[in-house]
């Protein structure tokens, strides 16, 4: 039972052990992607092509940056205050059921194809993360900094796991036309619905499992004990 | 419609910060900064037409800038004093960058003028949001009574505070292409093929949604993992071997590979980017918030495999 070593293995350690030694992310990339290009034995001139071509393709990613200035101005003249305002007129209001009816609408609007209702840059650092951090303030005033940024994490980790959990139930999301294409070529021929609809149990549980959590750490706040 | 108009705009605002880094007085490592956000800005605005070795060229200058010369920290902070009792309209530019995106995406896509669709299901979100966030801008410069030039520089500084990590999930999408082409996926699912008994239905069953878990988390991609494992253990093994219905063995397959996502830096567009917009110190905190939804909902994601596959 001698495993075949395969020198294409060597890329997947040097992420593995570049991110356990945390080296800077593009420090790991650097080293990852020279030795990926080596073991597929491409020239250099082959990997400098790959490596500009794919970025090329990938620029699509940051088209979040037009929202950048939106919220930086909004952001400039007051926005995240209001927003701890807004939590503060809310009597009852607390980190968990702040962040459970965000996990429900995220969910839902990403099942529904809507995934742009929602994000990091245009959501969660001007409104959801101020309200959440305002809410757990408000049931303790003296939270520690470190407490915030769980609550902050928190937030980005609720939107996560509402869009990727939602998403995968809409019909003409890539992944599902991924898998319906893949099972095509495999000669296995299913309509996109006949897919989607198999990602509704675990929808469910990621929703109970996240609200939960959601919920059991309001409770941990109110009774834990309180110097 | 190609996105190349797009990418200039884009371009042209990175020069901006460029520029804005390089005058900015007794900043830190101001041309280091002033040559990442240039360099940035050649390949999104020249992009189109430079040949692909120089573009691999200047890929390569931004990954060692952003290792070895960036500053770790934000050069300056974007939390602002707030006025004293900011008004309610200012969620309404907020608010109007989701709500419009959705209509235009609908809009553009019904746009076929002499029957041709002008933008395809992929460009029609992307052009969507810019313009989204043109009018929101529009509406929120109206109503602070601010001018553009300012607007545009308060957001190169929040583009500042992301920093490298803005540009991180291009570097990995460069890193899955070339991780393909080397072939380091399908090494794996031999490796994972060769080292266990598949021919025992749980052991197969728990390779299968194991290996999407760790493939994903090793490649930062749940799309770039699952051809692999479900070509190397789902097909052969659960469906041609065990008889498992293929809809929910893709179906579930490709969520336990979500669940891998949620653990994993590689995915930086969702681990990575946040922990810098919401300034937060622990480079691993969206991580290890996650970690506690994402390892019951795989285990529950076996069992489901095992319920739902083979009914």
């Amino acid at each position: 039972m001698s495993a075949p070593w395969s020198w294409a293995l060597l890329p997947i350690l040097v992420v593995i052990i570049g991110f356990a030694l945390r080296q800077h992310p593009a420090r790991v990339v650097l080293v990852a992607a020279i030795s990926a290009g080596a073991v597929g034995g491409m020239r250099w001139d082959e990997f400098l092509a790959a490596l500009g071509a794919s970025f090329l393709k990938a620029r699509y990613l940051l088209v979040l940056v037009f929202a950048l200035p939106v919220v930086a101005q909004v952001e400039a003249f007051g926005l995240r205050e209001l927003s701890r305002r807004l939590i503060a007129g809310w009597r009852g209001a607390s980190t968990g059921r702040l962040l459970l009816g965000y996990l429900f609408v995220r969910q839902i609007a990403a099942a529904l194809g809507l995934t742009s209702l929602g994000g990091h840059a245009q959501m969660v650092r001007p409104l959801v993360a101020p309200m959440a951090e305002a809410a757990a303030e408000q049931r303790d005033p003296a939270i520690s900094p470190e407490e915030r940024e769980q609550v902050r994490a928190l937030s980005a980790a609720t939107d996560n796991v509402g869009l990727f959990f939602g998403e995968d139930l809409f019909l003409a999301f890539g992944a599902v036309l991924l898998m319906q294409s893949f099972l095509a070529e495999n000669g296995i021929e299913l309509s996109p619905i006949h897919i989607a609809l198999w990602g509704i149990p675990t929808a469910v549980l990621a929703f109970v499992i996240h609200a939960t959590r959601l919920l059991w750490r309001d409770r941990r706040r109110v009774s834990g004990p309180r110097a | 419609m190609t996105l190349t108009p797009l990418y200039m705009l884009l371009g042209a605002f990175f020069a901006m910060v460029a520029w804005r880094a390089v005058r900015d007085q007794g900043g830190p490592a101001r041309r280091a900064r002033g040559a990442f956000y240039g360099v940035l800005g050649l390949l999104f605005v020249l992009g189109d037409w430079l040949p692909p070795v120089l573009a691999g060229v200047l890929v390569l200058l931004i990954a060692v800038i952003a290792g070895f010369a960036l500053p770790q920290q934000a050069p300056r902070s974007a939390t602002v004093e707030a006025t004293a009792s900011p008004s309610k309209r200012l969620l309404l530019p907020v608010l109007a960058v989701p709500l419009l995106t959705i209509l235009l995406s609908v809009l553009f896509l019904r746009i076929t003028p002499a029957g041709t669709p002008l933008f395809t299901s992929q460009s029609a979100p992307l052009y969507a949001l810019a313009i989204a966030c043109a009018l929101a801008l529009t509406l929120a410069l109206w109503l602070t009574r601010d001018h553009t030039g300012a607007a545009l520089a308060r957001g190169g500084d929040l583009l500042e505070v992301i920093g490298w990590a803005a540009f991180l999930p291009l570097l990995l999408a460069v890193l899955g292409t070339l991780f393909a082409q080397a072939g380091v996926g399908v090494a794996l699912a031999d490796l994972i093929g060769s080292w266990l008994p598949l021919d025992q239905r749980w052991v197969a069953i728990l390779a299968y949604g194991l290996g999407m878990a760790l493939l994903t988390m090793a490649m930062g991609n749940a799309f770039a993992a699952f051809p692999v494992i479900a070509g190397g253990i789902g097909l052969p093994y659960l469906v041609s071997v065990h008889g498992a219905d293929p809809a929910p063995l893709a179906a579930i397959g490709m969520l336990c590979g979500y669940c891998g996502t949620l653990m994993t830096p590689m995915a930086a567009n969702f681990n990575l980017v946040p922990v810098a917009l919401l300034e937060l110190r622990d480079r691993n905190a969206v991580i290890r918030a996650q970690v506690p939804t994402a390892l019951p909902l795989l285990a529950g994601n076996l069992v489901l495999l095992g319920l739902l596959c083979f009914r």
